[in-house]
């Protein structure tokens, strides 16, 4: 076991796990956190993802050892139930989920694409979507709501 | 249901039903079907199973029919809101809770809205609670319940007396049957049911607050892993527990008989374990090759049935003008859940409790009881939401495998699948292939129409006592349901459309009776049922989406070698009026043009377009569907763009209008991702379909078709299911579109690129011949 620091939605944390550990199994399991998830394990899916650096990374594949002193973003360190994040309000306000497991890979691909590029055309959302897979197919009402927290991004 | 576990623990507590009261054999619940509500230690004839008024005015509502993603959560809130006259925040619903909850079987099959929203069960336990609490309020306040009107949870007189819910009853039991003369309040006066409501989950999922069974964790908890076998009908020689010594936090290697699995302290070592262990084993016995696989199905023995036979199909066939016929094929089709399966149990030697994602509570409570060998009222299966399932996905495997694991190691174990356990040996959706024959006469007229499907099947939900339907089962020496070869008998009673099989055109007669949608009277709907070398279970829409492609596609064959438009034509042969009404519902939503296909276009640009349409009366009366596809095709690469999607939809009263929306517009691109891309693989041993590098679905960056879903709502008619409507008309439209563009007639989905080259070189080939 490998002492291990980490700042994570703005908070620091101490613990004890194998510094291989993927950090999806540490913000899980020792930090009990609940937006990012498993889906495969292999980075295909995107249903792990969180934020680090302003991109997006695939917590699943990553060993803890290598986030060091990096800010982690989880899907639940962007906004609260009582004060969302904008991105987070579009999505509610279009309904823009069924089962939505996918949210954390979805909302925070998003939100990185349109911090980094706030003018990204539909069609650069969209490719930037590319490795996120939403199996209920909710595709349209979650395009509508990154179109909608772009534009009032961008008023 | 944003509530922690500990809080939901605790509402459970405070509950009115007892569980360790005795619980029913196995047997009683036989032959009552694995949607309906059975009896058990929850009695589903008393009010208090049903529904409680606590000290502080709000209702806890239990239910066997659980939210996974579908909605039903929100609707069913809606329904108690609805007939108590509450707003839904006063509403508490548990869901699918073994030991507080109502046995209703297995949540699918599109029966969740039937079931609980028309006069039984829920609907009638919310409104016979309702007119208790009038009854009571009268004598309290020595008025006639006529005199009375309800309003937020408070009774008032006409004289200005007032009383409330929790003053005539709070926190006690009601002590009543559900009345079967109490009185659902009728649509038109709907104030909460009927209405858009948001769906209560959102703000939890959007903000990653959301617990699924993924998060569950208690105290004490170790973590456990699976090894499966690498392939179907592998058996287990020897496993070198050696070779994981080393593994730091290992608790135990798990084996009995073919089933493996390890649990150590973290997730980590866990996997680590599951990558270090050295298991030996015996080949399976080989797979039937893909290529040339329905052949194979089939030549092998098969278990018949006829739906409906005229008896006359081969004279009239003989005496057509002419005979048109053509061979459909589905392949195995995976859930592919996002998340992989995962489940919590605790097993203690007194007792068990499994938090489960499964659509199934107290079957697999069932089967928990049996494999772990406890009695079945000591095991309490808590579900709690996973990712979304679309069938039978892996949670039900997930919840025996990880009783075992905890029974083994006498500690809480959580049990998380790999992608791989996932993807390899879920109960896919099966391969099917259908053959049709139909004749015309002279005008046009479908005289005689003759089909033939063949079916792969092996296991299926395991019900309340059938371990061997799924893979843990097979490991622990369980069989499987099999379909027994024997000859169809014929068939008798009314008319049962349950799987599609019969198409919407046949008069569907039964000894003088006409069950059917339509008017063709010479008609024959023959199944064969084959051992798949595979799992299989329901996934959505389960043999409907197979039938109903080949039906509606082979209906478009015959209209386009009559020259007829294609609405026309399919209204020439129907005369149910609620598929009849979706049909013309559709059409005119989308401005359909009449006209016969295939589009004359002989420009031949590098892209061609069409529009098609497919329509179905659900399980034969569970919903009626109608949907126009509008498609690019690239003449080049084979590519198909579907462009828009219209959708008529009648499921009678609409409880939630936008959950049903979403619900639709989810169906319709999950059916036009299994129409292009998806398709179960598989080598001469193996599957090979294990991720989404080698299982092919339509990712975010897709670009989507526009969908538009207009609603037929007649009047006085109960609710059916809709979850299964629209994507059983996805690939059909589809495929028909594909044809009205191009020429070419797609009969294997997925539509690939190369099977799309493929039908437009058979088609030019045809053209100049």
């Amino acid at each position: 076991m490998d002492k291990i620091t980490l700042n994570v939605n703005g908070q620091q944390h101490i613990v004890a796990v194998d510094s291989e550990t993927p950090l999806l199994f540490v913000l899980n399991d020792d930090l009990g956190l609940r937006g990012p998830r498993f889906g495969c394990g292999m980075a295909q899916c995107g249903a792990c993802t969180v934020i680090m650096r302003g991109q997006v990374v695939r917590s699943c594949v990553m060993p803890v050892r290598v986030v060091g002193q990096d800010e982690v973003t989880t899907l639940e360190g962007l906004g609260t139930p009582e004060k969302p994040h904008p991105i987070q309000q579009a999505f509610i306000e279009e309904g823009a989920a069924q089962c939505g497991f996918c949210l954390s890979g979805v909302i925070l691909t998003a939100k990185v694409v349109l911090d980094v590029k706030p003018d990204a055309s539909d069609q650069e959302i969209r490719d930037a979507l590319g490795g996120i897979l939403c199996r209920c197919f909710t595709h349209t009402r979650m395009l509508r709501a990154i179109r909608k927290y772009a534009e009032a991004r961008r008023a | 249901m944003t509530q922690s576990r500990r809080e939901f623990l605790k509402s459970c507590g405070a509950l009115i039903v007892s569980f360790s009261a005795g619980s029913l054999s196995v047997s009683s619940l036989e032959g009552q079907g694995q949607f309906a509500t059975h009896p058990s230690h929850v009695d589903p004839k008393k009010l208090d199973s049903w529904l409680a008024v606590r000290a502080d005015g709000t209702i806890t509502a239990y239910t066997g029919k659980c939210d996974f993603g579908q909605g039903i959560f929100t609707a069913q809130s809606q329904l108690v809101a609805e007939e108590l006259y509450v707003p839904i925040g006063r509403v508490t619903l548990i869901q699918c809770d073994t030991s507080v909850c109502p046995d209703q079987g297995t949540t699918s099959g599109s029966q969740s809205t039937p079931t609980n929203f028309n006069t039984e069960n829920l609907a009638l336990a919310a409104a016979t609670a309702r007119e208790a609490l009038l009854g009571l309020a009268a004598v309290k306040l020595g008025e006639p319940v006529e005199q009375l009107t309800l309003a937020n949870g408070v009774i008032s007189s006409n004289i200005g007396h007032h009383v409330r819910y929790e003053e005539l009853i709070g926190s006690k039991r009601f002590n009543i049957p559900l009345s079967a003369t109490a009185k659902r309040r009728s649509a038109p006066d709907w104030m909460v049911l009927g209405k858009p409501i948001p769906a209560l989950d959102r703000t939890a999922l959007m903000t990653g607050r959301f617990e699924f069974v993924h998060h569950v964790r208690i105290p004490g908890m170790l973590h456990g892993r699976v090894v499966r076998p690498p392939e179907m009908g592998a058996t287990l020689v020897h496993v070198d527990e050696q070779s994981v010594r080393s593994v730091p936090g290992l608790v135990k290697v798990i084996v009995r008989k073919n089933f493996v699995g390890v649990v150590a302290e973290t997730q980590y070592q866990a996997g680590l374990a599951v990558r270090k262990l050295t298991v030996q084993w015996n080949p399976g016995p080989g797979l039937p090759p893909q290529n040339g696989f329905f052949d194979y199905l089939q030549k092998q023995p098969s278990h018949d049935v006829v739906s409906v036979d005229s008896r006359d199909t081969e004279a009239q066939l003989a005496a057509a003008i002419s005979v048109i016929r053509a061979k459909y094929t589905y392949p195995y089709q995976m859930h592919g859940s996002v998340g992989a399966s995962c489940a919590v149990a605790d097993v203690k030697p007194e007792s068990a409790t499994v938090y489960s994602s499964t659509q199934s509570a107290y079957p697999t409570r069932s089967i928990v009881a049996k494999l772990l060998d406890m009695p079945i009222d000591k095991v309490r299966v808590i579900y709690v939401r996973g990712s979304g399932c679309y069938g039978l996905n892996g949670a039900d495997a997930v919840s025996f495998d990880a009783g075992i694991l905890s029974q083994e190691v006498g500690r809480p174990v959580r049990l998380q699948f790999s992608r791989q356990d996932e993807m390899m040996w879920e109960n896919f959706g099966s391969a099917c292939a259908v053959e049709h024959r139909a004749g015309l006469a002279r005008d046009g007229r479908i005289v005689t129409w003759d089909r033939e499907d063949w079916v792969a099947s092996l296991g299926n939900r395991p019900g309340y006592d059938q371990p061997g339907n799924v893979i843990t089962g097979m490991l622990l020496g369980y069989e499987p349901e099999l379909p027994e070869p024997r000859f169809a008998k014929p068939p008798t009673g009314k008319l049962r459309n349950q799987s599609n099989t019969v198409p919407s055109y046949f008069a569907g007669c039964i000894g003088g009776s006409c069950g059917g949608d339509g008017t063709i009277r010479s008609e024959r709907a023959l199944t064969h049922t084959v051992r798949s070398p595979f799992f299989t279970g329901p996934l959505r829409s389960p043999l409907r989406i197979q039938n109903t492609f080949a039906n509606e596609c082979f209906m478009d064959e015959l209209c386009a070698h009559t020259q007829s438009d294609p609405v026309a034509f399919r209204l020439r042969h129907l005369q149910n009026s609620r598929v009849i009404g979706v049909l013309k519902a559709a059409a005119n939503a989308a401005s359909w043009q009449a006209r016969s296909s295939s589009r004359a276009d002989t420009s031949r640009t590098q892209t061609v377009s069409g529009r098609g349409i497919a329509c179905v009366a659900y399980e034969g009366d569970n919903g009626y569907a109608a949907l126009v596809a509008e498609v690019e095709v690239d003449l080049q690469t084979g590519t198909v763009r579907p462009k828009r999607f219209v959708i008529a939809l009648d499921c009678g009263p609409i409880s939630n209008p936008d959950g049903l929306r979403n619900q639709t517009e989810g169906g319709i691109l999950q059916g036009m991702s299994r129409a292009l891309v998806e398709e179960v693989t598989w080598d001469p041993q193996r599957v090979t379909s294990v991720d989404w590098e080698t299982y092919n679905s339509l990712h975010l960056d897709y670009e989507m078709p526009t969908v538009e879903t207009v609603f037929v709502t007649p009047a006085n008619v109960p609710a059916t299911g809709a979850g299964e409507t629209a994507i059983t008309v996805t690939p059909a439209a589809i495929a028909n579109a594909i044809f009205d563009a191009t020429g070419a007639r797609l009969r294997t989905l997925p539509f690939t690129p190369e099977r799309v080259k493929a039908a437009l070189r058979e088609n030019s080939q045809s053209d100049e011949r």
